[in-house]
């Protein structure tokens, strides 16, 4: 029991010790007879969300088929005459293989797997080692001195039977690969995944490979999701401790003037508006593919979301975002504008021209391009304005900070008007830098 | 319903076993499947919550509504929405009345302080009063504080949870674990019989680890076809088997297409219902067209589909077996 809730932790099912408990308690009532009945009954004690139940059930099944002995050994009913021979002595090992005795061994290796603590493999590399471990702890040192003496005796019969011994501890071999395989299915797949996910969280951006994209994507969701949850939660609290006066007054008039219902003050806090300008060039499209997945995937927060994307003009991408799948949209986008020259100038006056009015004190400007502008007039003028309206610029540079400013780079220039300029290549930076922007809305 | 309920005194409780509980809410019309009734035994026998989770539609508040018929229980049911407080879901003290108690006290005041000539002396009477202000006659129970009271436990349906605050959820969670609320002028109130709790959830919002934690976790999956039929067959009777196992077959089919909103089971009882008021002996494109808003509750979604009706209803025939 112990094991197969380690083994689910491993497969993302979070268990706590106060379900564990339940889970014992319910094994009590009703048994161990009854499979499915068990199955079903520390799904509903174990498994609760949706996708749990999915990887309970993967779970389930994958541990409670080991015990079944797959590989057998051919032909495995011992042949009369040479059975159990006095000469295999009372090596339990050897008396099992000879006889073929497949339920007897599977429980041995279970036995010496827990022995050997197999639960505890977490690399890939381990595994030669840990199946080497549960093979000794089988007893395999004596079993090979056995062939060796048999062979040593030079009788044809000792020999034949060493022989036979030879050729099972060859499928015991196998075996117990296969099961140290399953056991790291069972206990170390999350161990590497997190490990992966770890290491993308921390990959740039822009070097993401095509097959990490889709892990990626999900990374992303994941990390929105957090932030979405964490911040959602704060939105409406009510400030205990300030008497809203007028409406307890208001409220007295119905009990004869005594003042029954108190009414407190409550501050509505406001959510943030957020309006992103992503450069959509070839330099840094793929982390701006990110970041509007990213924003979007927090539309739960964030009650205004505009979304524009340029090269060299600048369109409204919020459409596009929201009505079509993550692949499908970054291709049109950069079907329609991508890929061109980039020209900062001109974006921010397009930019301006559209969306200008509706900057107020509530919105948050988020660029994301790396400044670099063709030599065209980078318009500081509007850039000045937009910080001007906005309550706040985040300026987000995939480049180094060495490079701001070197070649066509308008970046040390923009960087006057920002309220934040900051170098953004990661993930792990990307989710920092929108709980910060979030966080300054909501209340401490 | 033509289904009467069977409430004959039963010998052996109605969850003494999974099947017990199958068969029980058989007999009140509703179809479980073996991992419901393996939640509800759980349920009775580790005294423990239940949360139910599933898409709209699918049977989350029927089962605790067919658990009550089953048991004989009241049900007490409270739905959730946002902005939901302690006042509207556990108690409220009754003002009016407490105001006219101190007015009654007022008019008292004067007897009962006669001869009291110190301070301290009226200080003393006036302790020695029982005090009556905060006590269970001004209580006014709602749902929750209802629930625990009952004599012989009941049934209590908190409807959509995931709608409600987050403060709520944490205030449920005394409840859920010990069947006890605390009021703080008066103490602490347990269930003399801990109710069975159901809590249903449509995922709007994530619920906190705490409550589910709390919580036995049952997710009513969409049916397969065997047991949607059975289940239609249950709620809508005078239903033709042969059109059952095509009308279901359909809307198996139409969940397997990317819509708005896949049809659940509510829909296709809904559906059935219908098509046995319009008297339809089978599946026929023009009856299909007509009725297809009882099924499908977006104007896409219709749109998306109706075109394709012809193949679908081929592929339906098909899987019902053609006969």
């Amino acid at each position: 029991m112990e094991d197969f809730i380690k083994a689910l932790r491993a497969s993302e099912v979070r268990v706590s010790p106060a379900e564990a408990i339940d889970a014992h308690r319910a094994m009590m009532e009703i048994g161990y007879a009854d499979r499915t009945l068990v199955k079903d009954a520390l799904c509903i004690a174990l498994a609760k969300t949706e996708e749990e139940v999915e990887r309970f059930d993967a779970c389930f099944d994958a541990y409670f088929t080991r015990d079944a002995f797959t590989g057998a050994p051919p032909s495995s009913a011992p042949q009369p005459g040479e059975g159990r021979g006095g000469d295999v002595g009372d090596l339990p090992l050897a008396q099992m293989l000879l006889s073929g005795d497949q339920i007897s061994l599977a429980q041995a290796m279970q036995a010496a797997a827990i022995r050997a603590r197999s639960t505890d493999v977490r690399l890939n590399t381990q595994r030669n080692l840990m199946s080497r471990r549960i093979l000794d702890e089988m007893g395999l040192r004596e079993l090979e001195e056995l062939i060796q003496r048999l062979r040593e005796m030079g009788l044809p019969r000792d020999a034949a039977l060493a022989d036979r011994l030879a050729e099972r501890r060859e499928a015991l071999f196998e075996e117990s690969t296969r099961f140290v395989d399953r056991q790291m299915v069972l206990y170390a797949s999350e161990t590497g995944r997190r490990l992966r996910e770890g290491l993308l969280a921390q990959q740039k951006l822009t070097s993401v490979e095509p097959e990490e994209m889709r892990q990626m994507e999900a990374l992303v969701k994941r990390m929105a999701k957090r932030l979405a949850t964490r911040y959602a939660r704060k939105r409406h609290r009510a400030h205990k401790g300030k008497l809203d006066v007028r409406k307890t007054i208001r409220k007295s008039m119905g009990y004869g003037g005594v003042p029954f219902d108190i009414v407190w003050k409550t501050e509505t806090i406001e959510k943030p508006k957020i309006v992103a300008i992503c450069d959509v060039s070839r330099s840094v499209a793929a982390a701006a593919q990110f970041m509007l997945l990213f924003l979007f995937c927090l539309n739960e927060v964030i009650e205004k979301l505009e979304a524009f994307a340029f090269s060299d003009r600048l369109i409204r991408v919020g459409a596009i975002l929201e009505e079509e799948e993550l692949d499908a949209a970054i291709a049109s986008i950069i079907k329609k504008i991508g890929f061109r020259p980039t020209d900062y100038g001109r974006a921010l006056s397009d930019f301006s021209e559209l969306h200008r009015d509706s900057l107020d004190r509530h919105t948050t400007v988020i660029v994301l391009g790396d400044g670099r502008s063709n030599y065209a007039n980078p318009r500081l003028d509007i850039m000045r304005e937009i910080a001007h309206r906005s309550r706040a610029v985040i300026w987000l540079n995939p480049e180094p900070e060495t490079y701001w400013g070197q070649g066509d780079s308008r970046m040390d220039q923009y960087k006057r008007f920002c309220h934040v300029a900051t170098v953004c290549n990661t993930l792990n930076q990307l989710e920092r830098i929108i709980e910060n922007v979030l966080r300054t809305y909501m209340p401490r | 319903m033509t289904v009467q309920l069977s409430r004959t005194p039963v010998a052996q409780p109605p969850l003494a076993s999974v099947e017990a509980i199958i068969a029980g809410l058989a007999g009140v019309g509703y179809i479980a499947s073996r991992r419901i009734a393996t939640a509800l035994f759980m349920a009775q026998h580790l005294s423990k919550p239940v949360l139910v989770e599933g898409v709209a539609g699918v049977g989350k508040t029927e089962l605790a509504i067919a658990t009550a018929t089953l048991l004989d229980l009241p049900l007490i049911r409270m739905q959730c929405y946002e902005g939901l407080d302690e006042s509207k879901a556990l108690y409220e003290w009754k003002y009016g009345k407490q105001l006219l108690y101190t007015q009654i006290l007022k008019d008292r005041m004067g007897e009962t302080l006669e001869g009291a000539h110190s301070m301290e002396a009226a200080m003393d009477r006036l302790h020695g009063m029982g005090d009556m202000f905060f006590s269970d006659q001004f209580l006014e129970p709602r749902p929750l504080l209802k629930a625990l009271r009952v004599e012989g436990g009941c049934v209590l349906l908190i409807d959509e949870i995931d709608k409600s605050d987050e403060a709520f959820e944490a205030f449920l969670l005394e409840i859920l674990s010990a069947f006890q609320v605390s009021i703080p002028e008066i103490g602490t109130i347990k269930a003399k019989t801990p109710p069975l709790v159901f809590l249903t959830s449509n995922n709007v919002r994530d619920l906190g680890d705490a409550l589910k934690r709390r919580c036995l976790h049952l997710h009513i999956p969409l049916p397969d076809a065997h047991l949607e039929e059975k289940i239609v067959a249950t709620r809508v009777p005078g239903v033709e088997a042969k059109l059952t196992r095509e009308l279901v077959a359909f809307v198996q089919s139409l969940r397997t297409i990317e819509l708005r909103k896949v049809p659940s089971i509510s829909e296709t009882v809904d559906w059935a219902r219908a098509l046995v008021l319009l008297h339809a002996e089978a599946l026929s494109t023009d009856v299909v067209r007509e009725t297809l808003n009882v099924l499908l509750k977006y104007e896409q979604d219709i749109v998306a589909i109706e075109p394709r009706l012809n193949d679908l209803l081929g592929r339906a025939s098909e899987a019902s077996g053609g006969e």
